[in-house]
């Protein structure tokens, strides 16, 4: 038996799950993970390896991994085209739609909240190196992480955490229209660059992107 | 009477004066010493990556060292101190003779007794030169002040009074003592795998009081963890009497060989720790490890198989279809795998061990082995708790059990079900 030198055969175990989009059911959960950001990817397996963000089978696959590995897996995923979304209709009714466009497209300042576009790119496809896309993810998966994201459970003892402290702020109401509407979105657009991002937001969350020394 | 007694003041400045030089000799030698004291933090480092001591002084993605890791015992939940020379919430108090104390005789710095999940039981058998170099580098890192939750203890097991007569049954205290009958290697290897290694505080199985009993090394499941680990004498399970000193020595420090790999808590102890052994002390381990294993016997000569009634064969077939579709593609058609890639089921003795706990597990969670120097990018068993049912699991394990000339006992459901849950 000749097993092919590659990647793809070494990342047998991830795609097991993540592999397309066209799982239905109980195990519509798993998100996409090609073509995300390489540093989003990257830090994601560090949080699951060390327990800063809890996902108990994630946790056991990467337990003995290096950091090395980790990163040449993470520029596969990140370096994959994405093939695979077909839009989840959603029943929202019109207000509700409503609510949810403003929240993506303005925030809403009053709550000192921005909008999704403002870090995720106008696209909603993420901004290189570290922030993830928010189009072509099924509702099961949004709806779990903003839960986790409300209770602090998503990512422990990261600071600053921005997304924890924005989910907190939104109400349930609007916390499941986003958790709808975006999985009704066709996937279009690509990944933004990081000069496209406000300073100011960049400033707030200084620490995520000060954590560049990996790529170099 | 007087010459007699300017004689003794004399002979009292001579010994004053001859010791004086004597005393300052240590001096002397203390300088000369000097850059070999980067020698001995190396050495004291690499003791306590022998002893793995952060592996359990850490917690998940926490400081090195600082404690908090939950231990989970059938006694209480005990948290693992911090170790690092903070005064207020590590060792920065302590001395060499109090470390002493908690390795040897497994007494805390205010002569509380310890809980026997601090493996004193082990590492009564380090040598005091050992812990002292383990010492002074546990001195040697950086203070963190990180307070701990305290311990769970059931009651009565918070008891000291019970502590001191589980002590006084089940503790021999005492170094290592050489066989002389045996070369020098072996003695080492016997040394690490008694003492430091702490091999037998995994590899074993306890009473209800959580004592090792059956002798050492004899397998047993870990405590609070799930898993199975086997014994390292039995030719039925992991003993290595039939293995080559280099077979042993790829499997501990790279975690595959070319019909062997480690998964689970043996994988984690080959990345923090076995991986970074001395090729002379890994080579002594492997002699020791080889020694004390009983050699190959046939199985099939032993056990008499009755003809397979027709519901286990109708069984089987389901999971053989099972196989076919799931675990074929890479371990191969006649379970024959491929050499330091994929585990070979047939003939793995892993599989086919009395407890199925270990490859239940590995079919539930997945994994991958150890990224080691040896084998720095692994492929990995994907995890099918999510993708098959626990009955299909249970038929698949129970194929393979079977299957090639294997022979183990069936799995059930219920052995699927009750195999979950970790430490996470």
């Amino acid at each position: 038996m000749k097993v092919p030198d590659t990647l793809e055969e070494r990342v047998k175990p991830c795609t097991i799950c993540h592999e397309d989009a066209y799982k239905t059911g109980a195990d519509a959960y798993y998100p996409r993970i090609a073509g995300k950001p390489i540093g989003y990817l990257f830090n994601q397996l560090q949080n699951f390896r060390d327990g800063r963000r809890y996902y108990q089978p994630m946790a056991v696959l990467l337990e003995n991994m290096s950091d090395e590995y980790m990163l040449e897996i993470a520029r596969y995923f990140a370096s994959m085209q994405y093939v695979y979304s077909r839009p989840e209709p959603h029943s929202l009714p019109p207000d509700e739609i409503q609510i949810a466009r403003k929240l993506i497209n303005k925030g809403d300042s009053a709550r000192d909240l921005p909008a999704c576009s403002a870090c995720h790119g106008e696209a909603l496809m993420g901004v290189e190196p570290f922030i993830p896309g928010l189009l072509g993810l099924p509702h099961a998966y949004l709806a779990a992480q903003f839960g986790g994201w409300r209770n602090g459970g998503v990512m422990r003892g990261q600071t600053p955490d921005c997304m924890s402290e924005i989910a907190k702020k939104l109400t349930q109401e609007e916390v499941y229209a986003l958790a709808a509407l975006l999985p009704s979105q066709p996937v279009a657009g690509e990944t933004a660059e990081a000069d496209t991002l406000d300073p100011e937001l960049v400033q707030e969350c200084q620490d995520l992107f000060s954590e560049v020394r990996f790529l170099q | 009477m007087k010459c007699f007694h300017l004689w003794l003041v004399w002979k009292w400045q001579a010994i004053i004066f001859i010791s004086s030089s004597f005393l300052l000799m240590p001096l002397a030698s203390t300088l000369v010493l000097a850059d070999s004291a980067e020698l001995q933090s190396q050495r004291g480092a690499y003791l306590a990556r022998v002893g793995n001591c952060m592996g359990c002084h850490t917690t998940r993605g926490g400081k090195p060292y600082a404690g908090g890791r939950k231990m989970r015992t059938p006694f209480g939940v005990f948290v693992t101190p911090n170790i690092t020379p903070d005064d207020d919430t590590g060792i920065g108090q302590w001395d060499e003779e109090d470390f002493w104390q908690a390795m040897h005789h497994g007494k805390s710095k205010d002569g509380r007794y310890l809980y026997p999940v601090f493996p004193y039981i082990e590492y009564t058998k380090v040598t005091r030169q050992d812990s002292d170099l383990i010492f002074a580098y546990l001195h040697s890192l950086p203070s963190v002040a990180q307070n701990n939750p305290p311990h769970k203890i059931d009651s009565p097991y918070d008891n000291q009074w019970l502590l001191f007569l589980w002590r006084a049954w089940y503790f021999k205290e005492g170094v290592y003592e050489s066989d002389s009958s045996k070369s020098e290697e072996w003695n080492r290897g016997a040394y690490l795998v008694q003492g430091l290694g702490h091999c037998n505080a995994c590899h074993t199985s306890r009473n209800v009081w959580g004592a090792s009993q059956d002798g050492e090394l004899t397998g047993g499941e870990i405590m609070g963890t799930y898993w199975y680990a086997p014994s390292l004498i039995s030719p039925l399970e992991a003993g290595m009497g039939d293995w080559s000193i280099d077979a042993i020595v790829e499997l501990l420090s790279t975690g595959i060989t070319s019909h062997a790999v480690t998964s689970g808590p043996m994988a984690t102890i080959v990345r923090q720790s076995l991986q970074h052994l001395s090729a002379d002390d890994m080579r002594a381990m492997a002699v020791y490890l080889q020694s004390i294993s009983k050699k190959e016997i046939d199985v099939k000569k032993t056990k008499k198989i009755p003809p397979m009634p027709e519901a286990v064969r109708q069984y089987l077939s389901k999971g053989e279809l099972i196989y076919e579709k799931h675990c074929q593609d890479c371990h191969g058609v006649s379970g024959q795998g491929v050499p330091n890639i994929y585990p070979p089921l047939a003939g793995n003795r892993s599989v086919t061990m009395a407890s199925p706990l270990n490859t239940i597990r590995s079919v539930l969670y997945g994994g991958y082995p150890p990224s080691t120097a040896g084998n720095l990018r692994p492929y990995g068993m994907p995890p099918y708790q999510h993708i098959i049912y626990d009955i299909e699991i249970a038929q698949v394990v129970s194929y393979i059990r079977n299957a090639w000339g294997n022979i183990g006992s069936l799995v059930s459901h219920f052995d699927v079900d009750q195999s979950r849950g970790n430490e996470y």
